[in-house]
C-alpha cells in the first residue's frame, strides 16, 4: 500500500535531517509510530500526505509517486486518498457536526458533495454513536464526541489510507481505547490501512506493528 | 458556492461581530447617499419655493430673515411692514400683494394670517372642509392635522405670546373649517387664518363679552365672564358683530407681503420704486436670497464630503483589520484545510466570500435605508425646512 524508499528530508536552517531507507505499510495494516518528540514522526506523515516534499527518495501510496506530483496534484491526491485525524480534532466551531464531517467536500474540487456523501456521513456518524448529535456544534460536544466527528470526517471521503497524528492524545484513558478501536473498526470497514503517531505506549498492543522512529533521525543508529 | 456557504456559516455563527461589521459598512455606504438625496431634495424644495415667490416686500433689514419668515414661516420675526404698503402695491396696478402675518403659533405650528389670494397663489387644495370665510376660521396644513389629530369641526387655540404683558390679549379659539392637501412644503405645517384673525390674536381687534372662563369650560355653562379666570377668546355668531379694530387699517402690521407682478416689466418697475436706501421698506427677489443660502449649504456640504470620505476610509480600514485579525485567529483552521487537501487559493476564496457576503448584506441594508430616505425625502425635507419655525 505504502512504500517509502531512500527518503531524505531536512528543515532548512534547523539541522533537522530525516532519512528513511525503507518502510512498507501493507493493506489493512495498523502501524504505530513511536519515538521521542522531534524525531520526525509527524514529518513522515506530512511527507506521505504530500504536504511536504522530500529532498530525495520515493513515496509510493496506492501506486502514486507522491513526490513526483505537482502542488495541485498533491492537493487533489491528499483530498481523495488520505484521511487525516488530528490530536486537537481540528473541528470548525462555526459548523455543525454534520458539516464538519462534510468539510473536505467544501474545500476542494477533487471531491463532489452528493447524496452518497451525505448518506455516508450519516451512516458513519450513526456507527460512531453520534448519529443524534449531527446538528450540534463542536462546543456542544464532549471531547470524545468531537474526536468521533473527526474520525467520520477522515473516513467520509473513502480514503485509501488513514493518517492519525496523536488522535487520542487529548482524550481520557477510557475514551482513548474506545476511540482507537472505533478508528480501526471503521478503517477496516473502509479497507484502509492506518498509520498512527502516538506517545501512548498502553495503546501499542492494539496495533499490528510498532515502528520506533528514533532510528530514522539522521545520526541515530538504524 | 462552497466558499460562500462556509463564509455565510462563519458570519452567522459569529453573528454579533458580523452584525457590527455589516452595520458599520452599511452606514458608510448609506450616510453619503442619504445626505446627497436629502441635500438635493432640500435644494430643489428651497429653490422651488423661492422660484415660486417672485417678489417679497418687507421692512428693511435682513433679507434672509424676511424670506425665511414669509416663505418658510420660521422663527425669525422681521420688523412688521404696515398694510399701507399692501395698498400701495394694489394702487400701482402692477402686481397682486398678498400679506402674510406670521407672529403667532398654535400647538407648535405657525399661524399664518393672510388673504384668500394666498391659497390661489400657492395652488393649495382642500382635502376636507371649506376655505376661510368668517373671522376666526382656521384652515390647517396636512401635517398639522396629522400631528395634532384634529380636523374639521375641532378647534385650535393660539398660544399665549404676551405672558408677562398685563395688557396682553387672550388667546383665541379658532374653529377648524378646512384641511389642506399635503404639498411637502412649509404650508403643510401652517395654520392659516384671515389676516384680520391674526390681528385679533395680536389684540388690535377684539369683541365684547367674548371671553370664555375656565369654569365655563369645565362646566360647559354660560357663566358670566370674569377676567381673573379667563382662558381664551371665542368668536361666535352672537358676538362676531361686536368685533372691531382700533386705529387705521393702513397702520396694521404684516410680517411681509408676497408681491406677484403682472409681468416682467411690472416687476422691474416695482423693484425700481424700492431701490432708495432711505425707504423703510425693501422689495427683494427670494430666489436670489435662497440661492445664496443654498450655495452656502453646498460649500459646507463639500467639507462634509471630505470628512465623510476620511471617516469611510478609516472605517473600511478598521473593517479590513478586523477581517485580517479574524484570519490570524483562524490560522489553525487554514492549516487543517491545507492538510485535508484544500485547493490553492482557498484562503483567498474564503476571505473574498466573507467580504463579499458582508458587503452584499451591508449594501442591501444601505439600499433599503436609501430607498426609505428617497421615498420620504420630500416630506422629511418639508418637515426639516419647517423645523425651528
Amino acid at each position: 500500500m505504502i512504500t517509502v524508499e531512500n527518503l531524505t528530508f531536512g528543515y532548512g536552517g534547523t539541522g533537522f535531517r530525516l532519512r528513511v531507507p525503507k518502510f512498507v505499510l501493507q493493506d489493512n495494516e495498523r502501524v504505530a509510530i513511536v519515538g521521542p518528540s522531534g524525531s520526525g514522526k509527524t514529518t513522515l506523515l506530512n511527507l506521505i500526505a504530500g504536504i511536504l516534499t522530500p529532498e530525495a527518495g520515493r513515496i509510493d501510496v496506492a501506486g502514486t509517486d507522491v513526490a513526483a506530483l505537482s502542488d495541485v496534484e498533491r492537493r487533489r491526491f491528499r483530498a481523495s486518498t488520505i484521511g487525516f485525524v488530528f490530536q486537537d480534532f481540528a473541528l470548525l466551531d462555526y459548523l455543525s457536526a454534520r458539516q464538519n464531517i462534510l468539510y473536505p467536500y467544501r474545500i476542494t474540487p477533487a471531491l463532489t458533495l452528493d447524496t452518497d456523501a451525505r448518506d455516508r456521513a450519516e451512516a458513519l456518524a450513526a456507527a460512531c454513536g453520534i448519529g443524534d448529535k449531527l446538528d450540534r456544534h463542536p462546543s456542544a460536544l464532549s471531547q470524545g464526541e468531537q474526536q468521533r466527528v473527526a474520525i467520520c470526517r477522515a473516513l467520509v471521503t473513502q480514503p485509501k489510507l488513514i493518517l492519525s497524528d496523536e488522535a487520542t492524545g487529548n482524550l481520557d484513558p477510557d475514551s482513548k481505547a474506545r476511540i482507537l478501536d472505533l478508528l480501526f473498526e471503521q478503517a477496516a470497514l473502509a479497507g484502509a490501512p492506518v498509520l498512527a503517531v502516538t506517545h501512548d505506549h498502553e495503546l501499542l498492543p492494539r496495533f499490528g506493528r510498532v515502528l520506533d522512529f528514533a532510528q530514522f533521525r539522521e545520526g541515530a543508529e538504524a | 458556492m462552497n466558499a460562500l456557504y462556509l463564509a455565510f456559516a462563519y458570519l452567522r455563527y459569529h453573528w454579533g461581530r458580523s452584525l457590527v461589521l455589516m452595520l458599520v459598512a452599511a452606514l458608510i455606504l448609506f450616510v453619503p447617499v442619504a445626505t446627497q438625496i436629502l441635500l438635493s431634495t432640500s435644494e430643489r424644495a428651497l429653490v422651488a419655493r423661492g422660484d415660486a415667490t417672485p417678489l417679497l416686500l418687507g421692512s428693511r433689514g435682513s433679507q434672509l430673515d424676511l424670506t425665511m419668515a414669509a416663505l418658510y414661516f420660521s422663527d425669525e420675526r422681521p420688523e412688521p411692514v404696515p398694510m399701507r404698503e399692501v395698498e400701495a402695491v394694489w394702487d400701482s396696478g402692477l402686481a397682486i400683494p398678498i400679506p402674510v402675518h406670521t407672529a403667532f403659533s398654535s400647538s407648535g405650528f405657525r399661524i399664518v394670517g393672510t388673504s384668500l389670494d394666498y391659497f390661489d397663489f400657492r395652488e393649495l387644495a382642500l382635502s376636507e372642509g371649506r376655505g376661510l370665510s368668517v373671522l376666526g376660521d382656521a384652515v390647517i396644513g396636512a401635517d398639522v392635522a396629522a400631528t395634532i389629530g384634529k380636523g374639521v369641526g375641532d378647534t385650535l387655540v393660539s398660544s399665549p405670546e404676551n405672558l408677562f404683558d398685563l395688557d396682553g390679549v387672550y388667546p383665541l379659539e379658532m374653529p377648524i373649517v378646512g384641511v389642506l392637501e399635503p404639498t411637502n412644503s412649509p404650508d403643510d405645517q401652517a395654520v392659516f387664518v384671515d389676516i384680520k384673525t391674526a390681528w385679533v390674536i395680536q389684540g388690535i381687534g377684539h369683541g365684547h363679552e367674548d371671553v370664555v372662563t375656565a369654569a365655563e369650560v369645565a362646566a360647559g355653562s354660560e357663566a358670566v365672564s370674569n377676567a381673573a379666570v379667563v382662558q381664551y377668546q371665542r368668536i361666535t355668531d352672537e358676538n362676531i358683530e361686536s368685533f372691531h379694530f382700533h386705529g387705521a387699517q393702513d397702520d396694521f402690521p404684516a410680517s411681509a407681503v408676497i408681491v406677484v407682478p403682472n409681468d416682467t416689466r411690472s416687476a422691474t418697475i416695482l423693484k425700481g420704486r424700492y431701490l432708495d436706501g432711505e425707504n423703510p421698506t425693501q422689495l427683494i427677489a427670494p430666489a436670489s436670497v435662497i440661492q445664496g443660502l443654498v450655495d452656502r449649504i453646498f460649500r459646507i456640504k463639500s467639507l462634509l464630503d471630505v470628512v465623510t470620505t476620511i471617516i469611510a476610509i478609516a472605517a473600511f480600514a478598521a473593517i479590513g483589520l478586523a477581517v485580517f485579525l479574524s484570519y490570524r485567529l483562524r490560522a489553525r483552521e487554514i492549516a487543517t484545510a491545507v492538510k485535508l487537501g484544500a485547493r490553492r487559493g482557498m484562503v483567498l476564496r474564503l476571505l473574498s466570500a466573507e467580504i463579499f457576503t458582508l458587503l452584499l448584506i451591508s449594501t442591501f441594508i444601505a439600499a433599503i435605508g436609501t430607498a426609505i430616505v428617497a421615498r420620504n425625502a420630500e416630506s422629511w425635507v418639508g418637515w426639516l425646512l419647517a423645523l425651528g419655525a
